[in-house]
């Protein structure tokens, strides 16, 4: 309910705003919660200046050619961030692809389905699902799923009829894009499906009731009234995922197979925006390198944002409208 | 007649259109639960047997040992992280609460932003601000305790800021308005009256926030360091359990994969049990009132 209920806001608490009349305790109460407060904002707003300041150098280095180059050496002195920002991209693009049906159906099954004694447990199994770590996904992917999926998945689509496909054409080594994507999916999943859930939930009965009066079945219902009636919310819950997956770092960095090429491949090794942060950070010692791994990080910081204001928006819009129906 | 026929093939085909979709739908909730089934097995099938006692406390040797100083090490980054985020969190939620006004949107906006910001981005924000300026005081040093325990209070922040607020919500305001009324000032009225009464959900907040800081890893790597040495200086680089499975799962030796999973086992089941704790506190009457 947490991200719903957060969207909905709340009404203006009814208690009087002014002090007047109230003894000195309350003057520094209101003192001291409005420095934490402050402290919190001035935390918030002070990553992304000082992620800015620090990554000046490399701004007046390359300008906006770091966006548009792929060349990333250190030995050149040139650092471009088009393979990181691509890489990132087509991985959590591809996790969405991925997770997306199994999401939605889970969603759809959970709040329309299943009855309650089926729906708490799976609901609560779902969220279990969130709150394993990203290193122990990444411990997983690394033992387990990289090399299945290398056997059983990439070995017989690149040597098979399709091999010469260009998303299959590279040999299947496990620590690429595909596994990558997989792991984000996983872990996006619960995100996606607990979201969506609360957003079907919130459709009033009224709009069903009145779908089966007129004969509907129950997949037409949900089809036609009622995923249509929570899409905006639904699609926030979407780009939430999104949002989760570009910033998504250790599983990833895990078994990625970081190469700072461009390719399209499912089955050749790709690199991200937060894992060549994590990988090269405390290795880097040159200035303008220490530079531009912080000026992709303030990159992901601004493409972060946007996604995920974007969402918010779109869920407290999705809210609001089913509200507005249930009255 | 014909056409009333077709029409209840039509029924019937639409009917079992509904019925398969509704089976996929099914199947698809089957399918989300698997991963879960398929991590948590691992874990519990290869970690268990490498969990002994010694793996618990023994300290990290040059081949192997164990996990005293990652357990301990998150244990102590979890508490400065308590001593830093929870009071930001708990008095910025009770001062949305009663001061609040217009400002609060704006709050919350900001909130929201750093809940969203990828935890290696607060992480670098703590080198720059924190590591860097002590490392080029004294070189040699810059990663610490200190550094790692930020980095993981900010991420606290917007979790135990917005149940505290909402908590505190859901508090009836006949229990202010009685407690003003006996001429109580406002402090004592909330830390003497309104926040006990909500005390089980902002527990809640707060395991939440602990149990999501406790498997953190990207904000360590350049803030807390690691360290395989055990000390309790705030000042020094200090090991993290998730630090600790990042390095031993990319490292060739065999010894060090297993030490990895049994870590994994035990941060699982920190991180579980944090999140059924904050459950139990759930059940507090004010938060299944506003159910």
């Amino acid at each position: 309910m947490g991200v719903v209920a957060a969207a909905k806001g709340s009404e203006p608490h009814s208690s009087p705003r002014s002090l007047r009349g109230f003894g000195w305790g309350d003057r520094i109460y209101r003192l001291v919660l409005q420095l934490c407060t402050l402290t919190t904002i001035a935390i918030i707003i002070g990553i992304g200046v000082e992620l800015y300041v620090a990554s000046r150098n490399s701004q007046h280095a390359f300008g906006l050619g770091f966006l548009s180059s792929s060349d990333w050496s250190e030995n050149r002195q040139h650092f471009g961030a088009l393979p990181f920002i691509i890489g990132t991209l087509y991985t959590s693009v591809l996790a969405l692809i991925i997770a997306l049906p199994v999401s939605l159906g889970g969603a759809i099954f959970l709040a329309e389905v299943a009855p309650k004694w089926i729906r708490n447990p799976i609901s609560f199994l779902v969220e279990l699902l969130a709150s394993v770590p990203s290193v122990v996904y990444g411990l997983w992917g690394i033992f387990v799923l990289a090399p299945w999926l290398a056997a059983h998945v990439e070995t017989p689509l690149s040597s098979g009829p399709f091999g010469k496909f260009p998303l299959f054409d590279a040999p299947p080594n496990g620590n690429d894009v595909l596994t990558a994507s997989v792991i984000l999916a996983i872990m996006i999943l619960p995100f996606i499906t607990a979201v969506s859930r609360d957003i079907l939930l919130a459709v009033p009965r009224p709009v069903r009731e009145g779908s089966y009066a007129l004969g509907a079945t129950k997949w037409e219902t949900i089809r036609g009234i009622v995923l249509p009636y929570g899409r905006s919310g639904i699609i926030g819950a979407i780009v939430l995922g999104l949002g989760r997956a570009l910033g998504e770092t250790m599983a990833v960095t895990m078994v990625i197979g970081n190469s700072p090429k461009i390719h399209l491949p499912l089955f050749s090794p790709g690199y991200t925006m937060s894992s060549v942060i994590a990988n090269e950070f405390n290795e880097a010692t040159d200035p303008l390198h220490v530079s531009a791994l912080i000026e992709i990080a303030l990159c992901l910081f601004g493409i972060s944002l946007l996604v995920n204001s974007g969402a918010q928006l779109m869920i407290y819009y999705g809210s609001r409208g089913s509200r507005g129906g249930d009255m | 007649m014909a056409s009333v026929q077709t029409l209840s093939r039509r029924t019937k085909a639409r009917k079992l259109k509904s019925r398969a979709m509704i089976f996929l739908s099914g199947l698809m909730a089957c399918v989300a639960v698997v991963p879960l089934i398929l991590v948590i097995g691992y874990i519990v099938w290869e970690g268990l047997p490498a969990l002994h006692w010694s793996t618990l406390v023994d300290l990290p040797k040059a081949t192997g040992g164990g996990l005293r100083v990652a357990i301990l090490g998150t244990l102590e980054l979890l508490g400065i992280a308590s001593c830093f985020g929870l009071p930001l969190g708990v008095l910025g939620g009770i001062y949305m609460v009663e001061f609040g006004g217009k400002f609060t949107a704006t709050v919350r906006f900001l909130t929201d932003v750093l809940n969203s910001v990828p935890s290696i981005i607060i992480g670098l924000f703590v080198y720059v601000v924190v590591v860097m300026p002590i490392a080029q005081l004294n070189p040699g040093h810059g990663f610490s305790a200190m550094a790692g325990g930020f980095a993981l209070g900010i991420i606290m922040i917007p979790t135990v800021m917005r149940t505290t607020e909402e908590i505190l919500r859901l508090v009836p305001s006949g229990l202010r308005d009685a407690a003003l009324a006996l001429g109580a000032p406002r402090w004592k009225a909330m830390f003497g009256v309104i926040l006990p009464a909500a005390r089980g959900g902002v527990i809640t907040g707060i395991m939440l926030a602990l149990a999501r800081i406790a498997g953190e890893t990207a904000p360590l790597l350049f803030t807390a360091g690691g360290n395989r040495v055990l000390n309790f200086r705030l000042d020094r680089p200090i090991g993290a359990l998730p630090l600790d499975i990042f390095n031993d799962a990319n490292d060739p030796s065999q010894y060090l994969h297993h030490l990895a999973q049994a870590g994994a086992l035990i941060l699982v089941v920190l991180i579980m049990s944090m999140s059924f704790t904050a459950r139990r506190f759930t059940r507090s009457k004010y938060v299944s009132e506003g159910k």
